[in-house]
């Protein structure tokens, strides 16, 4: 974290200790927190939230993301955070499912129209279809069947029938509280 | 600490355990563990070692401790929904905590503290209901007794209502100011009497997923959330042969990358069971972090051998089974055998064969086969994904040797099982891991690791031949079914293989005079396991199809040929000691058919499908509309209905059914392992594509029978009947027979 960094450094000095110099990295924002990576930057954002962050709300879905457990917003769009090597994140704001309720905890409507729906089955693909859905949200605040039709995840329980009505709670404003 | 406890078995002993901080717990203890001091955790300061299903704090606050793995069915739900009934508890005020294994023990042998815990087989509620209600029931009577004394009145004019015990007079205690009173009350001799239906205020009512706002959240915790400071993240490359074995191996590329640590090589162990060790030879790199080992594992150089499966094809294995029932061979074994079938055949109105061919499935889970593990000197700490934790349980016993109840395994909810996760090869591997490298290890397993190396369900070819009369009556049923049975190698007897297979009791028996079905082993180096609907989906589309094929070759709206074939409402005794109630099966039928407009069947342009069937006790119909457009399907409607006797979570059993009807759709639109040179073909989801958004229904409207008989369970009831409902209904719009899964592509062929 870059801003620690900088107290530790300025510590250090009074102190007359030789500090260690600040590492070069990539900056990047996550849920509004501004983090400095200086690993691989080839190392996927996928493992980074996970290993380096713990923030476990992104999951492994498959070697290319395919079934949609891993999206996060980047810049507001979602993207499958496995094919994200961090050296393209640079000064990017990255926004992950444990990001989307308000800083006083409340939630984003569609995290409250889901658990209205019980839009749940086992509830590890979740996050992904909560970002999708925000992001579809985003682009069309209004969607229709068609375009609910067009999220990219995949779940055996069988939530998408769920998934789609929580949605269009959102989308109408219907959810419990706000 | 009070009373010696009611006896529930022979063993297990419920007792108030303790009554730290002022809590009243109240829990399981078993025979001779009775005497000895209480463990700290039994106090219920430690969420995770709860070690009793009921804790209620000065505060009022309830915890109940959910015993069975949630794997996505809502069992954590429901099973506490069930205490806290006949508690008469405050839902709003009651907590809930995955209990993980309960084991103790017994001179060096297991005892499992809590009874059933198995997660994702339809087994939960009905175990749930014969011993959990005395658990709330034990508690609420010690909290009337607390308050029977503090105010000197008998506990009979006392009454209980959400967390408070009201005094004649109006006078309201809460819960929680009677729990340390209460806590030091002797158990009465046996269980109070339960409530009557009458009384349940949660039972029957809905109620959303308690962890739902964690897992919106994102801060629920998978077992692949989990992480202990100095563990080593392991992830593997398995044999492509099952029966392969690595002829070389070169390191040096990744031994090279930076926080790659070690390279492992695991073998299956050989004589043990199918599940219960390594799944095929593997090598696994271990690193600091999961980036270091995937990179590891991408530069390593391996050769593998190829073992005497490298012949086997999926087209070659289909042809044999096609020509094992096309002959004259004798079965492997013979099901079941009622009336004549061969005489039955000679007095032939109408006769009507047909054969239909399934595809080998994976699990697909959400969340990939994974572990933690940590091995102290004396003590193993585990967090496994698992649907039976004691199977995991025996499995690291066996390669740990630690004494039962030093194997601690904490199991959080489940990203999905499917059956997948009643075997345990992966923890197999993880401890054979943690104890080559001395330290902690997290075992992940990649995408392409989960579809390749599975417990598949193998493949099948049924072949149906049935003799109508000229009144239309159904004479004779002769069902022959080839497939690799899912327990081999598994020590079942042979005799016994077809057991996985199908059913003996599965429609039409018992309502057919003349009935024979006839099984045919298969052999297949690839290994088989249990899979959620496992017989049913297999059979119910073979034999659900060929009811709606009859019905055609005799001009005949199908639904009025299951009516037929069903006959008067009775309760027709199954060879498994339960009963087919006929009228509850007509009933679900009759209800998808009203709801999806049936009388429409003959006259609408889009295709109106059908298809019942009943699994140990519960029962289970759909209907479904579908339209062709060109190559284009549209499910259009969907009806479930079910009958479970009594419905613990209304909401949750929705979910439950209207899910179990998608995955079967998505399963028989798609899917399809194959096998090609005894490699299976199959590594992403791109390979296996489970259905999109846009091929699924829009809803799925669900019927649930309200019924006041023991509840039984609906895991996976809602499965085998919506494959051939659709198959069933793209005949009606297309007028193509389906017999070959998965549909999309036997269609698009036949179209």
């Amino acid at each position: 974290m870059a801003r620690v960094q900088a107290q530790v450094l300025s510590t250090a000095q009074e102190s007359g200790v030789v500090a260690e110099k600040i590492r070069d990295g990539i900056d990047l924002e996550v849920n509004g927190e501004r983090f400095r990576h200086t690993g691989d930057p080839q190392m996927p954002l996928l493992w980074y939230l996970r290993d380096v962050l713990r923030l476990t709300g992104t999951k492994y879905g498959g070697e290319a993301g395919e079934n949609g457990a891993d999206l996060v917003l980047v810049d507001g769009k979602a993207v499958s955070a496995i094919t994200q090597p961090l050296a393209k994140l640079a000064g990017k704001a990255v926004t992950t499912v444990e990001g989307l309720a308000a800083n006083d905890g409340s939630l984003h409507p569609l995290q409250q129209a889901f658990i209205d729906e019980d839009a749940i089955g086992c509830g590890y693909c979740t996050p992904g279809w909560l970002i999708a859905g925000v992001d579809l949200l985003r682009r069309k605040p209004q969607p229709d069947d068609g375009d609910i039709d067009q999220l990219p995840n995949l779940c055996r329980c069988g939530c998408q029938t769920r998934v789609r009505r929580a949605i269009k709670r959102a989308a109408a404003g219907k959810v419990a509280r706000a | 600490m009070s009373g010696h406890g009611i006896r529930l078995s022979r063993r297990r002993f419920l007792q108030v355990l303790a009554g730290g901080a002022g809590a009243l717990v109240v829990g399981i203890r078993v025979a001779d563990a009775a005497d000895a001091p209480l463990p700290p955790a039994m106090l219920g300061d430690n969420l995770y070692d709860l070690g009793a299903y009921v804790r209620i704090d000065a505060s009022g606050s309830v915890l109940i401790g959910a015993r069975d793995p949630d794997t996505g069915s809502g069992v954590a739900t429901a099973l506490p929904r069930i205490i806290a009934d006949e508690l008469d508890a405050d839902w709003n005020r009651v907590g809930v905590v995955a209990l993980g294994l309960g084991v103790e023990n017994d001179n060096g042998k297991p005892r499992w503290t809590y009874g059933h815990q198995v997660g994702g087989v339809g087994g939960s509620i009905p175990a749930a209901w014969n011993d959990l209600r005395q658990i709330g029931a034990v508690a609420r009577w010690l909290l009337l007794q607390a308050a029977a004394r503090r105010l000197g009145v008998p506990a009979s004019r006392l009454r209980c209502e959400a967390g408070t015990v009201i005094a004649p007079d109006g006078r309201r205690f809460g819960y929680g100011s009677l729990a340390a009173d209460a806590g030091k009350i002797a158990l009465p001799s046996s269980v109070p009497p339960l409530k009557n239906a009458a009384a349940y205020r949660l039972i029957g009512q809905s109620a959303g997923d308690v962890d739902a706002r964690a897992i919106v959240t994102g801060t629920a915790l998978y077992a692949i959330d989990h992480y202990y400071g100095d563990a080593l993240v392991a992830v593997l490359t398995h044999c492509p042969w099952p029966d392969g074995t690595l002829a070389r191996i070169d390191t040096t590329d990744t031994l090279a990358v930076k926080g790659v640590l070690k390279v492992v090589q695991l073998k299956p162990e050989p004589g043990q069971p199918l599940g219960s060790t390594v799944i095929a030879p593997a090598v696994a790199v271990l690193a600091e972090n999961t980036w270091a080992a995937l990179q590891g594992r991408a530069k390593l150089q391996l050769e593998w051998k190829p073992g005497a499966s490298s012949g086997e094809n999926s087209a070659t294995l289909e042809q044999q089974a096609t020509t094992l029932l096309a002959g004259d061979a004798l079965p492997t074994s013979r099901v079941r055998n009622d009336g004549d079938v061969d005489a039955a055949g000679k007095k032939a109105a109408r006769r009507l064969d047909a054969t239909y061919v399934q595809p080998w499935l994976a699990h697909a889970t959400a969340e990939p086969m994974n572990c933690l593990v940590r091995l102290d000197k004396d003590r193993a700490s585990l967090v496994v994904p698992t649907q039976a934790p004691q199977k995991a349980w025996a499995v690291v016993q066996r390669l740990t040797g630690l004494a039962p109840d030093r194997i601690d395994i904490r199991v959080p909810r489940v990203g999905g099982g499917y059956g997948r996760r009643l075997d345990h090869d992966y923890v197999a591997e993880a401890v054979l891991l943690a104890k080559a490298v001395n330290k902690p290890v997290r075992l992940l397993w990649t995408r392409g690791e989960d579809f390749g190396h599975d417990y598949y369900r193998a493949g099948s070819v049924h072949r149906i031949s049935a003799i109508v009369d000229r009144k239309r009556q159904l004479l004779a049923w002769h069902q022959r079914m080839a497939s690799a049975s899912a327990l081999a190698r598994r020590g079942t007897p042979d005799e016994r293989l077809w057991t996985s297979e199908l059913q003996a009791d599965q429609l039409p028996a018992a309502l057919v005079p003349n009935y024979r079905s006839d099984w045919y082993a298969l052999e297949s180096a690839q290994p088989r396991g249990p899979m959620r609907g496992m017989p049913h989906l297999s059979n119910a589309f073979a034999v659900e199809s060929f009811i709606d094929e009859l019905a055609h070759q005799m001009r005949e709206d199908p639904l009025k040929t299951r009516l037929r074939i069903l006959g008067e409402p009775r309760a027709l005794p199954l060879s498994s000691g339960g009963t087919l109630d006929t009228g509850r099966l007509v009933n679900v039928l009759k209800l998808v058919a009203d709801r999806i407009e049936w009388k429409n069947w003959l006259r609408t342009i889009n295709g109106l499908g059908i298809a019942c069937w009943h699994v140990d006790g519960a029962y289970v119909a759909h209907a479904i509309e579908a339209a062709m457009q060109g190559e284009q399907l549209t499910i259009q409607r969907v009806v479930c209905a079910v009958d479970v006797g009594r419905v613990i979570n209304p909401l949750g059993l929705q979910g439950l059914v209207a899910g179990a009807t998608l995955d079967a759709l998505s399963i028989a639109l798609n899917a399809a392992i194959t096998v090609k040179d005894g490699q299976v073909q199959q590594h992403s989801y791109k390979d296996y594509p489970l259905a999109s958004m846009a091929q699924l229904p829009n809803d799925v409207e669900v019927i649930t029978v309200p019924g006041d008989r023991a509840p039984v369970g609906a895991s996976f009831l809602a499965m085998p009947t919506a494959a051939p409902a659709l198959a069933n209904a793209v005949f009606r719009a297309s007028a193509v027979r389906v017999r070959r899964l998965p549909l999309m592509k036997e269609l698009l062929r036949l179209l």
